[in-house]
């Protein structure tokens, strides 16, 4: 199967990458309210295999960062 | 002191650590790649900067999952000293030898400049030569060094005496206006619960002689070795 993580700034924490494409969004004349910028990781894997220990383990730094698997 | 530089793909800071340790402090020093298994014989342990794998995924979380990532860490369980610089910092945090994490700068810029420090801890095997209170100055460059950490985890850090180095200006203020990446606190450098690890953004190693222009890089290598 394939599976897609999408990871995320974690909530609260300032994304400067995300502000600066807003930035130019507002600049561009787009009514913007927020932008997150993150990163997909896509895994081509077994049906049984554990995503959820990958992305924890491996993908993710709960710390600072949020995810969801597709 | 038997010394140990380690190399990752894309270290870049190794060959200036190795020469600092072989030429200006006499040690000896060997450069240990990521594919070692074990640090056994040797007393410290450095993690230099650069761009260890490319930075891919997060800086330093593919070589905290390295061999040497996990001798590292049994190094450092047996109390052996382990400095990570800028890279090697984030080695430590993706290793979780040290709290925190190391984000985007705050304004998205990659910073190539000197800043000031103020010791907050000089009770360390790295820091015992300074004084406490002392403002030194050091360069930086990178563009992932604003360090990360929850607020209760830095009250816990703070009484314990494990935030190390923090930004300032030259008379010593930590303020916004002397903090160039956003960093919690100012923090540039933080230690371990038992003081044998220490990451921090700055380049010692580039801060060793006259001719470039520095005086206090040194002094944290020296405290390595008295």
């Amino acid at each position: 199967m394939r599976v897609r993580v999408l990871i995320l700034p974690r909530k609260g924490l300032l994304d400067p990458e995300g502000r600066a494409v807003k930035e130019m969004l507002l600049e561009e004349g787009f009514s913007v309210k927020n932008v997150k910028v993150g990163k997909v990781v896509e895994l081509e894997v077994e049906d049984d295999t554990d995503v959820k220990a990958i992305a924890e383990k491996y993908l993710v730094n709960p710390l600072v960062e949020e995810y969801v698997i597709e | 002191m038997k010394f140990a530089v380690c190399v990752f793909p894309g270290s870049n800071c190794d060959y200036d650590t190795y020469y600092v340790i072989r030429d200006l402090l006499g040690q000896e020093v060997s450069f240990v790649d990521h594919h070692t298994r074990s640090l056994s014989g040797f007393d410290c342990v450095i993690i230099p900067g650069g761009f260890s794998f490319g930075d891919y995924l997060r800086a330093g979380v593919l070589a905290s999952k390295t061999p040497l990532g996990h001798a590292l860490v049994d190094f450092s369980q047996k109390g052996g000293l382990l400095l990570g610089i800028c890279n090697g910092f984030q080695v430590l945090t993706e290793l979780h030898l040290l709290p925190g994490a190391l984000l985007r700068n705050q304004g998205m810029s990659f910073l190539c400049m000197d800043v000031y420090l103020r010791v907050e801890n000089n009770s360390l095997p790295f820091t015992r030569e300074f004084e406490r209170g002392e403002v030194i100055r050091l360069p930086i460059a990178h563009g992932e060094g604003r360090y990360y950490v929850p607020e209760d985890e830095l009250k816990r850090m703070e009484e314990r005496g494990q935030v190390v180095l923090r930004y300032c200006d030259a008379e010593g203020n930590v303020n916004p206006k002397s903090n160039p990446n956003g960093s919690t606190d100012n923090i540039a450098g933080v230690c371990n619960k038992e003081g044998n690890v220490f990451g921090l953004m700055p380049h010692p190693e580039r801060a060793c002689e006259d001719v470039l222009g520095y005086r206090d890089g040194i002094i944290l290598w020296h405290s390595l070795i008295v």
